[in-house]
């Protein structure tokens, strides 16, 4: 959609949306620890606006960690803790006075499984913006509309939206994840390996996806598969041990790595 | 982490392994073309110059294989860092050894040529030219194997001498043929003889450069020292 087009729902959109748009994340000095355990050590690094950053490394490197601890869905577990500073447009998101409900409206996440509510359609979209903003029914048809369409299932599901959710095909699902995660217009979106229970097909559908919401958002994308971080990505950080071994675009990162570890883990020495 | 760094796919260490030696292979049948071609000018050595010519469809059958390996391994393995630009590298480095090839037997066919007129010229310069070609050919063929960019850099800097070699022959064979009419189709092949031994000579500074940044994922960066000034040479005959 070329810039300056109104888009579905535009008009609908409230105050809060002016002006918002994607931000920046700059993580300073970042620690996280599961009870004794450092799982990130001394991580930083900045994730600009309307980029996507890719967080690659093998299992238990801390990159999913990391993802958790920008929304602070570990908040949810006790024994977890996060030090260090990550700033979200200038804010400290670690700060125990943050709201998290706002944060969590403002950072979304999409989950390698998909995980569609076992509502209708229209109500996994209108379930999450009704805990943020009250719209009349008009508005909200345009909301759900407008996420559908941002999502690339608009015209898959347009004409059942009152359907149950279930009923879709995993590719469909996760799409309708997404769209529900961009209803309440967050600013960051976290993908945690959104692909990797899809087909070939449906991971395509995902990553021209994924390029056309860089747009609005920063998004942050953990995956195993180096291929699609060589494809969507920006920027690209390696993790090891909790560790932030390099960062660098893209290009760089799959030609001509810095850092011994980076290579090795990327062309399939060590994993 | 490994001290040794071996791919945990075996089979693509091995397919890696397979391309190395494919790319020494068609670099150590090129190196003797070379090597019979200049014998076959300098020595008269037909039967060298029918050698060269026999052996270059064998070189070319090696680039094709290079090439459809290199298509099999990008579609299979989706290379990453180092290994894509190995086989990147591959792919390239097949392209310029062929053309070397084309050199090759292209000298070696006017060597025969050659041997029809009885030319009383010393062939030192060519000597020295084919001697200089063929170290650096033999010295990136050698850097390939050993993955030695330092040696790549060394080939690129030194192709300025056979360039020089390149001027100063131009100028002797134009002489030659001003002195004589009859020198002109002896002396006009031993012209393209030693263009084919400077082109061969660019190729391996093309194979030094694509070897430097297959090892060290920078291109070989600064204006490499060019000497054949041959483009701008004037010889006129004395004014009489």
């Amino acid at each position: 959609m070329a810039d300056g087009e109104t888009r579905p729902g535009e008009a609908a959109h409230d105050a809060r949306a002016e002006g918002s748009g994607a931000a920046q994340v700059e993580i300073r000095n970042l620690e996280f620890f599961y009870g004794a355990t450092r799982a990130l050590k001394g991580i930083t690094l900045d994730m600009p606006a309307r980029q996507v950053t890719a967080l690659i490394g093998p299992s238990g490197c801390g990159k999913s960690t990391l993802l958790r601890v920008l929304n602070r869905m570990y908040d949810l577990y006790p024994g977890q803790r996060a030090t260090g500073e990550v700033l979200l447009d200038g804010i400290n998101i670690l700060d125990a006075a943050i709201d998290l409900n706002e944060l969590r409206s403002r950072v979304g996440m999409v989950f390698q499984k998909p995980t569609p509510f076992p509502m209708s359609i229209y109500d996994n979209i209108a379930f999450g913006v009704k805990l943020h903003e009250r719209l009349s029914r008009s508005q909200m048809d345009e909301r759900v509309e407008w996420s559908l369409t941002r999502a690339a299932l608009w015209e898959e599901v347009k004409d059942r939206l009152s359907s149950s959710s279930m009923g879709l095909s995993g590719g469909q699902q996760q799409r309708l994840c997404i769209a529900r995660t961009i209803a309440v217009r967050p600013e960051v979106i976290l993908l945690d390996e959104p692909t990797s229970a899809l087909d070939p097909i449906s991971t395509l559908r995902i990553e021209e996806l994924i390029d056309e919401l860089k747009r609005d958002f920063t998004i942050a994308i953990v995956t195993h598969n180096m291929q699609q971080a060589a494809r969507c990505a920006d920027q690209v950080a390696l993790f090891y041990l909790g560790e932030l071994v390099e960062i660098g675009s893209a290009t760089q990162m799959f030609t001509a790595p810095r850092e011994r570890r980076t290579q090795d883990y990327i062309t399939g020495r060590f994993g | 982490m490994p001290e040794t760094a071996e791919h945990i796919v075996k089979s693509f260490e091995q397919e890696l392994n397979r391309l190395r030696s494919l790319i020494t292979e068609m670099g150590g049948m090129v190196e003797s073309e070379v090597a019979l071609a200049t014998q076959a000018v300098l020595e008269h050595d037909d039967d060298a110059a029918a050698g060269v010519v026999e052996a270059d469809p064998k070189v070319d059958a090696l680039e094709q294989q290079v090439q459809q390996f290199v298509i099999r391994l990008l579609a299979l393995r989706q290379p990453m860092a180092q290994d894509l630009r190995l086989i990147v590298a591959c792919l390239r480095i097949t392209g310029d050894l062929e053309r070397i090839g084309d050199y090759a037997a292209n000298v070696a066919k006017r060597s025969l040529v050659l041997g029809q007129f009885n030319l009383g010229i010393a062939l030192t310069g060519l000597a020295n030219m084919g001697r200089l070609v063929q170290r650096n050919l033999k010295a990136v063929i050698d850097a390939i194997g050993d993955s030695d960019a330092d040696a790549a850099v060394e080939v690129w800097r030194s192709d300025e001498e056979v360039d020089g070699i390149y001027n100063a022959l131009f100028r002797e064979l134009i002489t030659y043929m001003m002195e004589d009419p009859r020198n002109i189709t002896p002396c006009t092949h031993l012209l393209f003889i030693a263009k084919n031994l400077e082109r061969i000579g660019d190729h391996a500074t093309n194979i030094a450069e694509t070897l430097y940044y297959a090892v060290k994922g920078e291109p070989l960066t600064g204006t490499r020292p060019k000497g054949d000034t041959s483009a701008y040479a004037v010889v006129r005959p004395p004014e009489s």
